[in-house]
């Protein structure tokens, strides 16, 4: 009975769920990549060694201060409501109308920007010091040291979080139905008014999400592999005069000729 | 003799706590100097503050004529003619062998990558790990680290190299094998300030030793007079501690 009504929702509403999954993917994608981008700015210039007097430390410490408050606020207050302050504020107190689907990605941007400059952060700090010392002693200065050097390790290390903060922007953007951004869960929410039946769409909205996420997750793990390179490496140089007889069969094998022997 | 890098009333206070006190010594072009002392003499710190990883709290530091704790003199350019091997190996987990000797040339030296590559071979085969340039750092043991991060100085062929401990944090077995690297490098003329525990090596190797204690340089002179007939009553004392081990 339940099957045959999931199923009848799911090929009465199919485009409508696909349009869904397809915008709440759009959105997280989008955000997660600035919202990385975001979080790589603002945590490298949060690790800016102090210097120790003049004009430079002055606008360090300003900047400084205002990442720390743009971090707090962000962090400390739900996405939902800012959503609302964001997207109704601006129309209501500045005269601003912006597009319902910038705001979205906007907010969710900002969003993933402040937890991701903290994960940054803490990706630079974990850095062994004397990955910084061996660059400088090679004449690195500042900015060469971390874009050769300490960034390729943190992004590398951050990844998994990273992953973590995709996974939460696909879940998250469900809150942006308030300012009626037809995501997946706005648009199960008018399926399941429409038709007075809500345990069944819900049921297909929360499969979807899942297929999105352990996608993400899966594809992720994938990209980590790939950087780490091959477990094993080879060694070069011709210090093996002789092949090896399973180095000649591989090789024969490969030309097609079958077992040598 | 030419004159290298001149250390004059060089010293360094972390808080309070006086590391070095007035040190001044020279090296001179294709010298090998050791520095030895106890731990916490202040060797390491004086290493560090000749390429500046430590900033020097009064003092002068000239390089060949000049004086680079100027505030205007390029610190960077400098310290490409100091090739620095730490005791902590320090390659960079996200390079390859090869990629850890070519890094500093193209990023730096403004090499181009066919010549980089071409020089880190070269540096390579001296110390014997031209075999494992598709190695990352992790897949290396101690001592093969160690070689590469001396090929790795090399590659930017610096004036000086600056060995820092470089056998302490090794396996016995394995500091055999850097030292003979180091070795090979003294003869072949390459200027070298050495800190070291290694007493025999520096013997061997050294045109002189520096004794360091409690901050201050106590005694300076040849291995046959610093290690063998020591003047000094603390280069005695460390001596008979560290042999009668």
């Amino acid at each position: 009975m339940t099957l045959k009504l999931i199923y009848k929702i799911l090929v009465e509403n199919w485009p409508m769920f696909l349009r869904g999954a397809g915008m709440t993917l759009y959105i997280s994608i989008i955000s997660t990549i600035l919202g990385s981008i975001i979080g790589l700015i603002v945590g490298v210039i949060r690790t800016i060694p102090m210097p120790e007097r003049g004009f430079k430390k002055v606008v360090l410490k300003i900047v400084n201060g205002i990442l720390s408050a743009y971090i707090e606020f962000f962090r400390g207050t739900p996405m939902m409501v800012q959503a609302m302050v964001i997207y109704y504020g601006s129309a209501e107190a500045f005269g601003i109308s912006i597009d319902k689907y910038l705001a979205a990605i906007f907010i969710v941007s900002i969003n993933t920007g402040a937890y991701m400059s903290e994960i940054v952060r803490g990706g630079i700090v974990s850095i062994d010091k004397g990955q910084f010392e061996a660059a400088h002693a090679l004449g690195m200065n500042h900015v060469k040291t971390m874009t050769n050097v300490v960034m390729p390790q943190v992004i590398r290390n951050i990844l998994p979080a990273t992953g973590n903060e995709f996974v939460i922007n696909i879940k998250d953007t469900s809150v942006l139905n308030v300012i009626s951004v037809s995501e997946l869960y706005f648009v199960t929410k008018s399926i399941a008014g429409n038709s007075f039946i809500f345990y069944p769409p819900f049921f297909i909205a929360c499969i979807l999400y899942f297929v999105m996420t352990f996608t993400v997750t899966r594809i992720l793990r994938l990209f980590e592999r790939k950087i780490d390179g091959p477990e094993n490496f080879d060694l070069t140089g011709n210090q093996m005069q002789v092949a090896r007889p399973e180095d000649i069969i591989r090789k024969k094998r490969a030309e097609g000729i079958g077992h040598p022997y | 003799m030419e004159k290298l890098i001149e250390i004059k009333h060089l010293s360094k206070t972390f808080g309070t706590n006086e590391v070095l006190k007035d040190i001044g010594f020279t090296v001179n072009k294709g010298e090998v100097v050791c520095i030895i002392g106890s731990s916490g003499s202040g060797k390491s710190t004086l290493l560090r503050c000749v390429n500046l990883l430590e900033k020097p709290s009064g003092g002068q530091i000239i390089y060949k004529g000049e004086n680079i704790l100027d505030d205007k003199h390029d610190i960077y350019a400098y310290r490409t003619k100091l090739g620095m091997v730490f005791q902590q190996f320090n390659l960079f987990n996200n390079f390859n062998v090869l990629g850890n000797c070519t890094v500093g040339q193209i990023k730096v030296l403004k090499r181009s990558r066919e010549e980089a590559e071409e020089v880190a071979m070269k540096y390579l085969k001296v110390v014997g790990m031209d075999q494992y340039i598709n190695a990352k750092p992790r897949q290396l043991s101690g001592g093969q680290k160690q070689r590469v991060a001396i090929a790795r100085a090399l590659s930017m062929e610096p004036d000086v190299m600056l060995f820092d401990e470089p056998t302490s944090a090794l396996d016995p077995e394995m500091v055999g094998e850097v030292l003979k690297v180091m070795r090979e490098l003294a003869e072949s003329g390459l200027t070298m300030l050495i800190v070291t525990h290694e007493m025999g090596f520096a013997k061997d190797v050294a045109d002189r030793v520096v004794f360091m204690d409690q901050g201050v340089i106590v005694e300076e002179g040849s291995p046959e007079q610093v290690l063998n007939n020591p003047v000094q009553e603390r280069t005695r004392e460390f001596l008979s501690r560290t042999l009668n081990q």
